[in-house]
């Protein structure tokens, strides 16, 4: 395949550009948070509970404070009359949800090991450390509350003032007896039970927070590792107490973040009060062993799924109980997240009965939140795992299965069951598509060669077919969601006197080359070089409107309100040219950053010369305004829902148990692609996430509540080696849902990936009558399911 | 304690504690920002430089057990006239990033296996990166980027 | 993260770096620092002083001594791995070499730092063991020999005294067959179980992570020495022995780990 180089003009849309980002990456230019050289900045550390769960009965702080270096340290009695308000949950889902306040630093209990108990300041980052091991903390330990249906119980209650750790019960069951109707009439049920368990996210940048107050004016300028400059400018601004006005959030170059960085966290909210209160620079960057801890985890759920078929394997109803472990507190969107998946338990099925509850509860760990697919990846594991369960029970392939279950093409847009309208699909042509470029036949017949030679490594191949919903979000959709905000996103268009294009968008890139797609919606449009194109982002300065990058939201979303604005940029200066050439605007042409009168191309009129009329104001038509600029806020009418077929061959050891994922594929449908290279790359990325799940990663605690995968040794991150390279291939169904026709591919991976292997494990293994296995799949894991089914 | 090192072609000379890591010395101590730190227990590879030559964690080496050494970063291997070397070329035109945070760890890693191995395997490439973490791109495109590197490299 | 304070001296020789061990309760060898750093880091260790020996060039030697190969201890990793007399006559310890960690740790971890820091999970402290390799160890009423079997002593502890220097090892050439299986997760991990076979006219089998140090599986190597069969002999892999349980692995299933990959290294090493 070849790469584009630079492109110039329109039809650039589609090609391989090569990122503009990567340069100042690839040289050690680009500045992290970490990097940045603030003079006379003090360096924060926070002390953190050793314990899961205590009252703190004393913290003697006297020892730090007199070594050398140290400015000071605070505990929550020091600072309670710093806040404006609590540690912001973005998300109340339901009215009654229980929602115990909590402050940067704990009030007189800890909640989980990692909570923050003091805070020192110093001159340097070793007297900054060196301080916390002076610091005297006095616990009288209580249980801790691990287990997620031992919270349900309530027999121990984490936080007394709200008398039970069920934060809340949310429920979507349009018909119940029609559910139950399915079920009793049901020539097949499937009941299963999935353990989803709890992710350390480990961006590859830890979070890092910079405060610089301005020397005069009040104003302070937060430098954050965060994928949402624009939300934690407001949250900073409703905890702290600092106007709104005063604040200017900047997310310099973010290391990654797959929703760990989607937060308004404890050390933003400490290191914006201390700066206030010392008058100095205050900075603070997380070690990887703190991030494990303190920066939010992923997934956490119990899922109960029960399938109701007919005699042919159509399934007619889908019934959901979930029980979703929040962690100690609620972090800025913790309680939604189980949300975000809760409307697509009946995956890409057309399933005419639903019925799904979530009952969230409270444990002593390390708060949850958004983790890439944030909800998606639990429901499409779920509903995947079980139709696989179904297809043995019916004693059909799980190809069979799935086909005699798709939505159809000819009902999109399809109202679901659980009320969404999907936008567009082409189901079977996508699963068909797959299935050649795999090659099943091969495949299975050298499954089944290896079984009757009696080998030790059997072979199993696992499918997956995902959808999602994306583009993040109709901001009414979200409104009914009892969410804190809308899902509208901004751009701004703006040609130049010297015709050179600013392109200010609200998203918040950290990774996903923003600043060449967007040049690229832009390039197309209006037919000009990617050189003359600026992107502009992440600085509330500049870009002082935008809802920030996450849920696959940036392009279906930011995408469509930056090629909104140019379009608009385009119909201003038309109307320069068409008033200089002294036309109507219906007679013009344009192509290639010229206009020119229809029937007679020589009379020409180049934007340029549009963006210089614009910019001197001499002779605009009546009433226009100066200056070439248009701005956009776009609310998308629905989400998008991205799909396709993934398919995982694994080999497995039956001696060691180890499992080795030997092939890969993956054939997307995101509708229109801006720029494949990027596309690819999404995938590639989120296919790892997955299989990291399936196979690898595991936030493990032991019974006193002790994270014991805190380091990247011991949390098991796969490198290079443990991965193949992956098969791509696409579809293509435009969305009817924003004027680009695109529908995101961020999350795609991720999602897919994590039931295909796990699929692909239990088919290795169906044969000694292995069903299930729990995540992740560890080589132990695997021997002690073999040895159980071979002894019986 | 006074240590002096050559940093990418220049002798550079500090006092620091002892206790200072090579990273540490470099980021803060130097200003050499693209050199990261990911993790504490050797694990990530986001802080790899070359000790003369040869690629080695940063955080798993004292400033003063490299005095006297070689030292080359990130923003060591391009061309004094800012020339890309051919792995950074070859992690652009594949894609081979996207945050960019493990990158210079994970292009010095590359460019020192590839004076090992100088005509890898696929597999020899994977290994070979085993100590280096990325988040971002499941490796695929790191892997066809080095590949493609000792292909042009060894032209 | 980075450790506690400490002084640093960088020995000039090694009568130097034993008389200021000599002198101290606590001061710490360092060479490649691949053991000791990441543990002063998490602040597990904080020794006082830090002697410097990496520089020492009069231990960076691999030489070929007839009927066994000598190795001074601040031999890295990287140059076990490639040396030409390594892979001629005692190829296993050049394959395990490799195995360590990842390459970045193998250009600057040392053998003397590995096995003088004799942790169980390591693989050149089972690799030695098998190889019934002899340590000479130099102190300031001069220098002893250890064979590797009575070196490892337990947790992190082996026979080296404070005032001690590990400064060659000597490893009997191999003209047998040999394999190492080493078992993990993640290609840079510690072995979850390691297996090393030598069969040197008899046969010596040692084992990684089944215990707080390098083990022999004694039972295994006396079956297959007595004439039993490698699939009987494999099954007695961890008799006598109480290996752990962690969040990779629980006893029992490094105990079954332990026979299948006895089992397939004497395969390969018969082979």
């Amino acid at each position: 395949m070849t790469t584009t180089e630079t492109t110039s003009g329109s039809k650039v849309l589609g090609q391989r550009v090569l990122r503009r980002e990567d340069p100042k990456l690839l040289t050690g230019e680009a500045k992290f948070s970490d990097d940045l050289d603030i003079p006379g900045a003090l360096h924060m550390a926070v002390l953190r509970s050793t314990v899961a769960h205590a009252r703190i009965t004393s913290i003697d702080t006297s020892a730090a404070k007199s070594r050398p270096g140290v400015v000071a340290v605070y505990t929550y009695d020091d600072l309670k009359d710093d806040w404006a308000g609590p540690m912001p949950c973005a998300w109340p889902v339901t009215a009654d949800m229980k929602n115990p306040a909590h402050f940067p630093l704990a009030n007189g209990k800890v909640n989980y090991v990692g909570d923050g108990v003091a805070v020192v300041l110093a001159h340097s980052k070793t007297a900054a450390v060196d301080a916390l091991e002076a610091i005297e903390v006095g616990y009288e330990e209580l249980d801790p509350v691990l287990d997620l249906e031992e919270s349900l119980a309530d027999s121990n209650v984490i936080h007394s003032e709200i008398g039970t750790n069920l934060s809340y019960t949310w429920e979507l069951i349009p018909n119940k007896e029609a559910v139950d109707d399915a079920f009793a009439k049901a020539a097949y049920t499937v009941s299963e039970r999935y353990i989803q368990q709890r992710l350390v996210p480990s961006a590859m940048e830890p979070r890092a927070v910079v405060v610089v107050p301005a020397p005069f004016g009040g104003d302070y300028t937060v430098y954050s590792a965060t994928q949402v400059p624009h939300i934690l400018k407001v949250m900073l601004a409703l905890t702290v107490g600092v106007s709104e006005t005063k604040l200017r959030v900047v997310a310099p170059s973010v290391g990654g973040g797959f929703g760990s960085k989607l937060n308004v966290y404890a050390e933003e909210v400490l290191a914006l009060a201390l700066a206030r209160k010392l008058r100095r620079p205050v900075r603070w960057t997380e070690e990887r062993s703190e991030n494990a801890v303190a920066t939010i985890h992923g997934r956490g759920q119990i899922q109960n799924i029960e399938l109701a078929a007919d005699a042919d394997g159509k399934v007619t109803a889908v019934r959901v109980n979930l029980v979703a472990d929040m962690g100690a507190y609620l972090q800025l969107v913790t309680p939604g997240i189980p949300l975000l998946g809760a409307f697509l338990y009946h995956g890409v099925y057309d399933i005419p009965n639903y019925s799904f509850t979530c009952r969230s509860v409270f444990t002593n760990k390390t708060p949850t939140d958004a983790y890439r697919g944030a909800g998606r990846p639990e429901a499409t594991y779920a509903i995947e795992r079980a139709m696989d369960a179904l297809a043995r029970k019916v004693g059909v392939s799980a190809v069979e299965i799935r086909k005699r279950n798709f939505i159809p093409t000819e009902k999109f847009p399809y109202n679901s069951a659980a009320g969404l309208v999907f936008d567009s699909g082409d189901y079977l042509t996508n699963f068909n598509k797959a299935l050649d470029m795999m090659g099943m036949d091969e495949l299975l017949a050298e499954k089944k060669l290896r079984i009757d030679a009696g080998s030790r490594k059997l072979l199993g191949i696992g499918i997956s077919f995902f959808v999602e919903m994306c583009g993040l979000a109709p901001s009414r959709v979200l409104a009914s969601l009892n969410y804190g905000a809308g899902g509208w996103e901004a751009a701004t268009v703006r040609i130049l006197p010297t015709s050179k294009i600013q392109v200010v968008t609200g998203t918040a890139p950290h990774g996903q080359g923003h600043e060449t797609a967007w040049s690229m919606i832009v390039a197309e449009k209006l037919g000009v070089p990617l050189a003359d194109i600026e992107v502009l982002h992440s600085d509330t300065a500049i870009a002082p409107y935008g809802m920030d990058t996450y849920g696959s939201r940036s392009l279906a979303v930011g995408g469509s309100a930056i090629h909104i604005a140019t379009e608009r940029v385009l119909d201003k200066a038309k109307a320069i040219a068409a008033h200089q050439l002294e036309v109507a605007e219906e007679d013009l042409d344009y192509a290639e950053g010229v206009f020119t009168v229809k029937g007679s191309p020589d009379r020409a009129f180049p934007l340029a010369a549009a963006a210089l009329e614009a910019f001197t104001a001499h002779n605009l038509p009546d009433g226009m305004e100066p200056n070439l600029e248009a701005s956009v806020s776009w609310d998308p009418p629905n989400f998008t829902f991205p799909y396709g077929s993934h398919i995982a061959v694994v080999e497995v050891d039956t001696e060691t148990g180890k499992v080795d994922l030997v092939r890969y594929q993956a054939v997307d449908d995101c509708g229109n692609r801006v720029n494949p290279l990027i596309i690819e790359g999404q995938v590639h990325g989120g296919i790892a996430q997955g299989v990291a799940q399936a196979l690898f990663e595991e936030a493990s605690y032991d019974s006193a509540g002790n994270l014991i995968s805190a380091t990247l040794a011991d949390y098991l991150v796969p490198s290079a080696a443990e991965l193949p390279s992956f098969e791509l291939g696409e579809t293509v169904t435009p969305s009817p849902t924003n004027p680009l026709g695109v529908k995101g591919i961020g999350e795609a991976g991720t999602i897919a990936s994590t039931p295909a292997v796990m699929n692909a494990i239990v088919d290795a293994l169906s044969h000694l009558g292995i069903e299930n296995i729990e995540m992740p799949a560890s080589p132990e894991r695997v021997w002690r399911a073999i040895s159980a089914a071979t002894r019986k | 304690m006074q240590v002096t090192m050559t940093v990418n072609g220049q002798t550079v000379s500090r006092d620091v504690e002892p206790r200072t890591l090579l990273v540490h010395f470099l980021r803060d101590h130097v200003g050499l920002t693209g050199t990261n730190v990911g993790c504490d227990t050797s694990s990530c590879g986001a802080c790899t430089v070359h000790v003369n030559g040869e690629s080695v964690k940063s955080c798993t080496m004292l400033a003063v057990q490299a005095d006297g050494q070689e030292i080359t970063t990130i923003e060591g291997l391009a061309s004094p006239e800012g020339e890309l070397h051919p792995m950074q070329k070859a992690f652009q035109e594949n894609h081979g990033l996207q945050c960019g945070f493990c990158t210079p760890g994970m292009v010095m890693a590359a460019t020192s296996f590839l004076k090992e191995n100088p005509h890898p395997t696929e597999a020899e490439v994977r290994l070979g990166l085993e100590g280096n973490l990325c988040r971002c791109t499941g490796y695929h495109n790191i892997v066809k980027s080095v590949l493609a590197a000792a292909e042009s490299m060894g032209e | 993260m980075f450790p506690s304070t400490f002084d640093y001296v960088r020995a000039g020789s090694v009568a130097e770096a034993i008389s200021i061990l000599d002198g101290s309760d606590d001061a710490k060898l360092i060479a490649g620092g691949h053991s000791l750093l990441p543990l002063m880091k998490l602040r597990l260790a904080a020794p006082s002083t830090l002697v410097d020996i990496g520089r020492l060039s009069e231990l960076n030697y691999i030489e070929d001594r007839g009927d066994h190969v000598a190795i001074g201890a601040l031999t890295r990793h990287r140059d076990l791995e490639t040396s030409a007399v390594l892979k001629h006559s005692v190829p296993i310890l050049s394959h395990v070499a490799g195995e360590v960690g990842d390459p970045a740790v193998r250009h600057r971890g040392t053998i003397g730092g590995s096995i003088a820091h004799g942790d169980g999970a390591s693989d050149l402290p089972a690799a030695v063991l098998a190889l019934d390799a002899t340590m000479v160890v130099r102190s300031a009423s001069g220098e002893r020999t250890v064979p590797a079997a009575n070196f490892f002593k337990g947790f992190l502890e082996t026979d080296l005294g404070q005032g001690e220097v590990l400064t060659e090892i000597r490893v009997p050439k191999v003209s047998g067959g040999w394999a190492y299986k080493k078992f993990n997760r993640r290609a840079q991990d510690w072995a979850i179980v390691g297996v090393a076979v030598v069969r040197n006219g008899s046969t010596r089998i040692s084992l990684v992570n089944m215990g707080s140090t390098p083990l022999r599986a004694s039972a295994s190597e006396n079956a297959i020495n007595q004439g039993a069969s490698i699939e009987e002999a494999a099954n007695l892999a961890s008799e006598g022995i109480d290996p752990p349980s962690d969040l990779n692995a629980s006893a029992e299933y490094r105990r079954h780990l332990a026979s299948v990959l006895v089992r397939r290294a004497l395969q390969e090493a018969s082979a």
